[in-house]
């Protein structure tokens, strides 16, 4: 990828966290409306289009044709809620090569209307190759995760205190986001009081279940600039997929670690240069094993460096979801990634909450994770830059 | 009080069984649990597939399991489930390291590294039984 070829140039976040009357195309298609008119463009101007999993019909096709798009640059990449990272990453390499000018990315679902829970199995189709070798023992998202946990316990002593204090931050952030779904700050306490979902994770360490949706629109620096919006440059970016590689399963680190090492060495930048942090926080443990596998602390000391508020904006060393995060503000189509790439270009436009805005932010990484953590999932990294 | 869960039998779908798979379901019916094994590279590999996915070789071939092993990883799933239940990795001596329940003990006394071996449990009312793994003996553990 050729630096700096790539600008986000709109970024909306949808408002919605319950929208029982509405349709998923519907709000794939505000998410479009929202990203343009904060790009100052409109849906004439799009000739890259990219979606995952959650927009209904095949691939991009029905959304696309919704929407009222013709993009000459189609993909419907799916790596679960790491997807839209991937697409920031393709839709800088498709601008970069010339197949496309203004990319949009688009995100959306309704599984608090629809009634979907993280606890609930996974629906998976028989022609899935793991398919009879997993189904029969009923793996879902919590107790994917709930193994991750177990065993960064196991190996490193990490506590349920330390985990508690990744949802503790979030709630800090939360309680300045009018739209947050849980606004009231909570106690490491809190955590560890609140129910047992999968062990040794507690329903506090788990993300909300929330309708709505995302977008972002990249493109090329000159119409960028022609449009008068901040240049919020991709400077790195990674992607990689880990499984239980034929029954050689090692849960003690996940797909971050190739994905983070290709993004930094693109940007040619350290973790210790990053002012914020967008990581994907599905549950607690999710958070602290990629900041780990990015290199911010030391493969099992991801729990001393979570406590103590480390991740409080204007308190710890490393502000991470500002927002809230998928923990307590937004987790549309149970999907993380878009709304990680939306609070950092807040933070890099200087338009976040005043109480949670790093000053003169210029760095951000933003970090994702799709499917489920002690499988299957796919990760990217995208390191952004003010300039 | 002393809180525990015990194990409780749980309703779930018959694997479905392709020509591919069909020998490690039938060994699963005798009691035997079967791992797929690489001629060419001698990697030993599980789910089974007809490639090796170390090196690409066609030329693999069945290995039975001592099915004893290890618990690598552990989670009792309590919330949006009929029963709760034992979710984990069981690392097998054989050095591979399988998705599946423990069962037929406390699950609240599970620890990672309690040895366990293979039970070959079918849903209620259903016919194909899938391997799952009990604690070996009360209190062997491996600490490593």
């Amino acid at each position: 990828m050729k630096k700096n070829c790539a600008i986000i140039a709109g970024a909306w976040e949808h408002p919605a966290r319950h929208a029982p009357d509405k349709s998923t195309a519907q709000l794939h298609a505000e998410c479009a409306r929202g990203a343009l008119q904060d790009a100052g463009l409109t849906i004439r101007d799009v000739d890259g289009y990219f979606c995952a999993g959650d927009a209904p019909g095949m691939g991009a096709s029905s959304v696309a044709d919704y929407i009222g798009l013709s993009p000459r640059f189609i993909d419907s990449t799916d790596t679960g809620g790491s997807s839209y990272l991937l697409h920031v990453h393709h839709a800088a390499l498709a601008i970069a090569a010339g197949k496309c000018d203004v990319a949009l990315i688009t995100l959306a679902g309704r599984p608090r209307s629809e009634g979907a829970t993280v606890a609930k199995p996974r629906s998976a189709d028989p022609a899935v190759p793991e398919f009879a070798f997993e189904r029969p023992y009923a793996p879902t998202i919590a107790n994917s995760y709930g193994m991750v946990a177990a065993r960064h316990m196991h190996e490193y002593g990490t506590t349920s205190e330390q985990l508690a204090w990744i949802k503790v931050a979030a709630s800090h952030h939360a309680q300045h986001n009018p739209n947050a779904m849980l606004r009231e700050v909570v106690s490491v306490e809190d955590v560890l009081n609140s129910p047992l979902i999968s062990d040794p994770l507690h329903r506090l360490d788990c993300c909300v279940v929330s309708d709505g949706g995302g977008a972002i629109v990249v493109t090329r620096p000159e119409i960028a600039r022609s449009l008068g919006r901040p240049m919020v440059a991709v400077i790195g970016a990674g992607e990689a997929l880990k499984g239980p590689s034929g029954g050689h399963v090692d849960l003690t680190y996940s797909a971050a670690r190739a994905s983070g090492r290709d993004a930094f060495a693109e940007a040619g930048i350290a973790p210790s240069d990053v002012q914020y942090a967008s990581i994907y926080d599905s549950f607690t443990i999710t958070a602290l094993v990629q900041l780990e596998d990015l290199g911010f602390c030391e493969k099992g000391s991801g729990g001393h460096f979570v406590a103590d508020g480390n991740l409080i904006a204007g308190h710890g060393r490393l502000p991470f979801n500002t927002d809230g995060g998928g923990l307590c503000n937004n987790h549309p189509a149970n999907r993380g990634g878009m709304t990680k790439i939306i609070e950092a270009v807040r933070q890099l436009r200087g338009q976040a909450h005043r109480a949670v805005q790093v000053p003169n932010c210029t760095l951000a990484l933003v970090q994702g994770i799709g499917g489920a953590l002690g499988a299957r999932h796919g990760s990217a990294t995208l390191i952004l830059e003010r300039q | 009080m002393i809180l525990t869960t015990p194990y409780q039998a749980r309703d779930f779908e018959a694997p479905p069984v392709t020509p591919e798979t069909a020998p490690y379901w039938e060994a699963a019916a005798r009691g035997q649990l079967l791992l797929k094994c690489c001629e060419a590279c001698g990697a030993v590999h599980h789910y089974p597939r007809s490639l090796c996915p170390r090196c690409g070789s066609d030329r693999t071939s069945w290995k039975t399991s001592s099915g004893r092993g290890e618990v690598y990883a552990v989670s009792v799933t309590r919330r949006g489930t009929p029963v709760p239940y034992a979710m984990a990795y069981v690392r097998l001596e054989d050095g591979v390291t399988l998705m599946s329940n423990i069962v037929d003990c406390d699950l609240d006394a599970i620890r990672i590294g309690d040895l366990v071996e293979a039970v070959f449990v079918a849903a209620p009312g259903g016919r194909q039984p899938v391997p799952m793994f009990r604690p070996l003996a009360s209190g062997d553990r491996r600490h490593d």
